[in-house]
């Protein structure tokens, strides 16, 4: 994120359960695509960034499991799985 | 493990759930499998959910269902960058049961509608992801789940927007951008008299507004505000392509802290607890997007075929969900009586849902999203609107200009030419 908001807060207030892995990777050798910068832009959990050397740089936790990235990168980019049963966000309102 | 049924539904959202019910008021063994830890805990919506298209196809449903406000207020907000112009419709037959809409949130509806599932016979299993379809002799015949492998004669595809199932069995290939929007939300908590006061409600009523123009930066997309019971709902849409590739790299976390500082939304919040943030792919992309409906032994129902859809006025999924599942089931249901659930009988699937609303709606507004996609309603005319009504209320320190040249200046031949343009695009849907 290029602000720094009151996001991390705001994700701070959902319920999340811990996976045994991340379920959405970078495949590897694609960590320099220029597809993965879209994610930065789309991502409404801000969990990519770009860092000094402009590289994409990505944390799960938070994830909404919205899929908006899967979306604007594409499957050739992004090995994209839901987290296991029981694992993830809980949505308590939706 | 190993275990058979008539029929395997992955997915507890409306479309799964609709499905479940209807197999199961007729007796057919359906286990139903979602991967939160209950259904409803996957699911966002904006959201508001229309009534009558659906209410004969779940009688018993909604006289109990724990929906929260009816909408008796429709109100559209054009929004440029320093002004805005609201417009609220209010109707009796709005105000009059049975109501055509009731604002919705989905932990809390679709946890009830899944214990009314169950009620009626079917097997709820949750926290159980699937993760790939098992085929015998290039038919769906069961779904694998973690260590489990479980076996039915028909599988039906509930498994979200995404549809990773339908993918696996060939039905649709990766989303395109250009079909998908992105939604956030915020459920922002505050007393219900503090709503009904804020808002010019009477005692459970609500209000729906929707927000075009400048919130969305001109992209194409809208803002929206449901009021619930004892929250509100306050969320962003915006195309996934417009998005990922806007020039000022605008990020959509963002986009949506400025919306909710607008002048014209922050009064609205205030003293509001934020309960929680949420997010979801919508699908937007219409009749062009959907997937193939069926194959040899599956089915595919509500987002996860791509049923829902934004012509500007209404944004709905709910419904089509709703009654895609129960389609598939009366499907499953013929197909059964056949004792075949090759693709050629379960083609009836589509058939009966081009003689329902659904696909009529779908081929009826079939060039809706690529009309509705001009950017000039998202800057040009929010900023020519709000700037003639500027004019008109100014009051200034000489004489005040005459009201029709006031308007006239802002309607000349090039812009009413070009107007007409957009005109011409708009009478197709």
């Amino acid at each position: 994120m290029s602000e720094p908001l009151n996001l991390k807060a705001k994700l701070g207030l959902n319920v999340f359960k811990e996976d045994k892995e991340r379920h959405i990777n970078i495949k590897p050798g694609m960590e320099k695509d220029p597809r993965l910068k879209r994610a930065v832009l789309v991502c409404p959990a801000g969990l990519y960034s770009l860092n000094d050397k402009g590289e994409v740089e990505f944390t799960i936790d938070g994830c909404l499991e919205c899929g908006t990235c899967r979306i604007a990168c594409g499957v050739e980019v992004l090995d994209w799985k839901y987290p296991h049963g029981g694992a993830g966000v809980q949505f308590r309102f939706g | 493990m190993e275990e058979r049924f008539d029929a395997i539904i992955v997915g507890g959202g409306l479309a799964g759930l609709g499905a479940a019910y209807t197999l199961a008021s007729e007796g057919l063994e359906v286990l139903l499998l979602e991967r939160g830890d209950y259904a409803g805990a996957k699911n966002v919506t904006g959201g508001r959910i229309y009534l009558n298209p659906v209410r004969d196809m779940y009688p018993d449903l909604w006289k109990k269902a724990p929906l929260e406000r009816f909408i008796a207020h429709e109100e559209v907000a054009i929004m440029a960058k320093e002004r805005s112009l609201t417009l609220r419709y209010s109707g009796e037959e709005l105000r009059t049961e049975p109501y055509q809409s009731y604002s919705i949130l989905r932990a809390k509806f679709d946890r009830w509608f899944a214990k009314q599932v169950e009620r009626k016979g079917a097997m709820i299993v949750t926290k159980s992801k699937v993760d790939d379809l098992i085929f015998e002799n290039g038919k769906v015949a069961g779904v694998k789940a973690g260590e489990d492998e479980l076996y039915a004669d028909v599988v039906i595809a509930c498994d979200g927007v995404l549809s990773l199932l339908a993918e696996k069995a060939g039905l649709r290939k990766p989303g395109n951008p250009k079909d998908y929007a992105v939604g956030v939300k915020e459920v922002i908590e505050l007393e219900a008299a503090v709503i009904e006061e804020r808002f010019g409600l009477s005692e459970g009523e609500g209000v729906a507004r929707l927000f075009m123009g400048e919130v969305t930066k001109g992209m194409f997309g809208g803002g929206f505000l449901y009021t619930n019971k004892d929250s509100i709902s306050l969320g962003l849409v915006v195309s996934i392509k417009e998005l990922m590739e806007n020039k000022d790299r605008i990020e959509l976390p963002v986009m949506f802290e400025e919306f909710k500082n607008r002048p014209e939304i922050a009064p609205l919040i205030k003293g509001g607890q934020t309960a929680e943030y949420s997010a979801h792919v919508i699908p937007e992309g219409g009749y062009k997007a959907l997937t193939k409906l069926y194959g040899d032994g599956i089915l595919v129902a509500g987002d996860a075929a791509g049923f829902s859809m934004n012509i500007g006025v209404t944004v709905r999924g709910m419904e089509y969900a709703l009654a895609s599942g129960y389609y598939a089931a009366k499907a499953v249901i013929k197909a059964k009586e056949k004792g075949d659930f090759s693709a050629k009988t379960l083609a009836v699937y589509e058939e009966m849902l081009k003689n329902s609303f659904v696909m009529q709606d779908f081929i009826n507004f079939k060039e809706a999203p690529h009309v509705l996609e001009n950017p000039r309603f998202f800057t040009y005319y929010p900023e020519l609107v709000t700037s003639i009504m500027r004019d008109l209320y100014a009051v200034p320190a000489g004489p005040k200009e005459r009201l029709y040249p006031t308007v006239k200046k802002y309607l000349g031949f090039k812009q009413l030419w070009a107007m007409a343009g957009d005109m011409r695009k708009v009478m197709k849907i």
